[in-house]
């Protein structure tokens, strides 16, 4: 599902994909999407960690994902499901 | 937390079906505007699974689409040029313009290249001296900063030979056209979740105030659409309007900070034509009085002619979600993906294309 993705980002000028980043070198990381392996600009987003997942867009890092916010939708969702 | 399958959960999909079931009383209209919710209502067939009260249309959100023949036609001008490299996104390659397309003029031996990224573009300038490389950079706020980025980066390392038509569109002035325009009825806004990242929900205001439409900016997994879908409901129902971010994980309500000051930095806001919508006031971007020297169309002493939609063509009403693709009388006859006439069927994230495949092209019309 993600390789597929990956694939057809090369088309897409909108997308934007979740990427895992395992290395940084000055303005430039590389990111991991779907097991493939390419390399990100990260100027336009500050602080960003090894570790950190990144939304990737067109080659440029446009924001850092947030995990505590990522959780609260679930659990919100989760909430939902229970009060069924 | 790997940000994609969590937001998957069929089980937490069908809770959601069941509260969005319970809310869809009446017949609401609701539009989404952004060529990758387009594709995730087809991929994820979350239309199937919506009550049939609740109809989901879909807006100018496709930045191929709704770059208007005069660009395409300047652009391949620009490609015909001796010593010129023209390097655009891969879709806009096979956009029609009024005579040609990019893809046409590659095979009449026009040095065209399909890049990923502006900085793609800036490594063949670095690569090729002695050429001139044109990119064609088209998208909305999710893009810009990154040809703005691009740019500042030539200019910083002295990479003259680096040029760009700049075509770039902003999201919020096309919503209030459409609603000045008043041809169709949204009864709620699916507002897009990248363009969102990059300028946050305080663009949008307006809508709700003035207009008093409700506005969720909303995710692209199906969890984020369905919730998004469900948070409108909710606000139709209680009678009240408002921007909601439902996605959280990457919207902050200031957007991208560093973004937007990178954007202001190289370009000026500018009157831009649209396909399908005309000129919308304040609604593009161009490069600064300072980047001009990096401005192709300037350097060629090239002006952008009228634009000509093609002959038949319904895509500007597809635009403006007035019509359906199965209502043009092109639609998987003369238009198709393989031959496609105008925009909308050309890029994967164009509604034509969409319908077309995913609905069994011309055969289920």
């Amino acid at each position: 599902m993600q390789l597929s993705r990956l694939v057809e980002s090369d088309q897409e000028v909108c997308l934007g994909i979740p990427a895992k980043v395992l290395g940084i070198e000055g303005y430039l990381a590389d990111v991991e999407i779907g097991g493939a392996i390419r390399k990100a600009n990260i100027q336009l987003v500050s602080g960003v960690k090894v570790g950190d997942y990144v939304l990737l867009h067109a080659g440029f890092a446009i924001q850092k994902l947030d995990e505590k916010e990522a959780m609260e939708t679930l659990k919100l969702l989760e909430e939902f499901y229970e009060v069924r | 937390m790997k940000f994609v399958e969590e937001f998957q959960n069929p089980r937490l999909v069908r809770s959601l079906l069941e509260q969005i079931r319970s809310l869809a009383k009446r017949n609401v209209t609701l539009m989404e505007i952004c060529g990758t919710h387009t594709m995730a209502f087809f991929r994820h067939g979350i239309r199937g699974m919506l009550p049939k009260t609740v109809n989901v249309i879909s807006g100018p959100g496709c930045p191929v689409c709704v770059t208007p023949t005069n660009v395409l036609d300047a652009a391949i001008e620009v490609g015909r040029r001796k010593g010129v490299i023209l390097a655009t996104f891969g879709d806009m390659v096979k956009v029609p313009g009024s005579r040609s397309s990019l893809e046409i003029e590659k095979a009449l031996g026009s040095d065209i290249r399909v890049v990923y990224s502006a900085l793609d573009a800036l490594r063949f300038a670095e690569k090729e001296d002695g050429k001139m490389v044109v990119f064609l950079s088209v998208g909305f706020e999710t893009t810009s900063p990154g040809t703005a980025c691009t740019v500042l980066d030539a200019v910083q390392r002295e990479i003259g030979n680096f040029k760009l038509i700049v075509a770039h569109k902003l999201i919020p002035p096309a919503m209030r056209a459409l609603l000045e325009a008043g041809e169709v009825k949204v009864d709620g806004f699916i507002c897009p979740g990248h363009v969102s990242t990059i300028i946050g929900s305080e663009p949008y205001e307006f809508i709700p105030k003035e207009y008093g439409i409700p506005c969720v900016i909303a995710g692209f997994e199906p969890l984020d659409i369905l919730q998004s879908i469900l948070y409108l409901l909710r606000q139709i129902d209680e009678g009240v309007s408002k921007v909601e971010i439902q996605y959280k994980r990457s919207v902050r309500p200031e957007g991208n900070p560093v973004a937007k000051r990178v954007m202001s930095e190289v370009f000026d806001v500018c009157d831009s034509d649209w396909r399908g919508l005309g000129r919308i006031s304040e609604s593009g971007l161009e490069l600064k009085e300072r980047f001009r020297e990096y401005d192709a169309l300037s350097i060629f002493d090239l002006d952008l002619g009228e634009a000509v939609e093609p002959a038949g063509c319904s895509c500007g009403e597809v635009l403006r979600g007035i019509k359906s693709p199965t209502e043009c009388s092109l639609f998987g006859r003369a238009c198709t993906p393989s031959k496609p006439v105008g925009p909308c069927m050309v890029s994967s994230e164009g509604t034509c294309a969409a319908f077309y495949r995913y609905s069994g092209g011309a055969t289920k019309r």
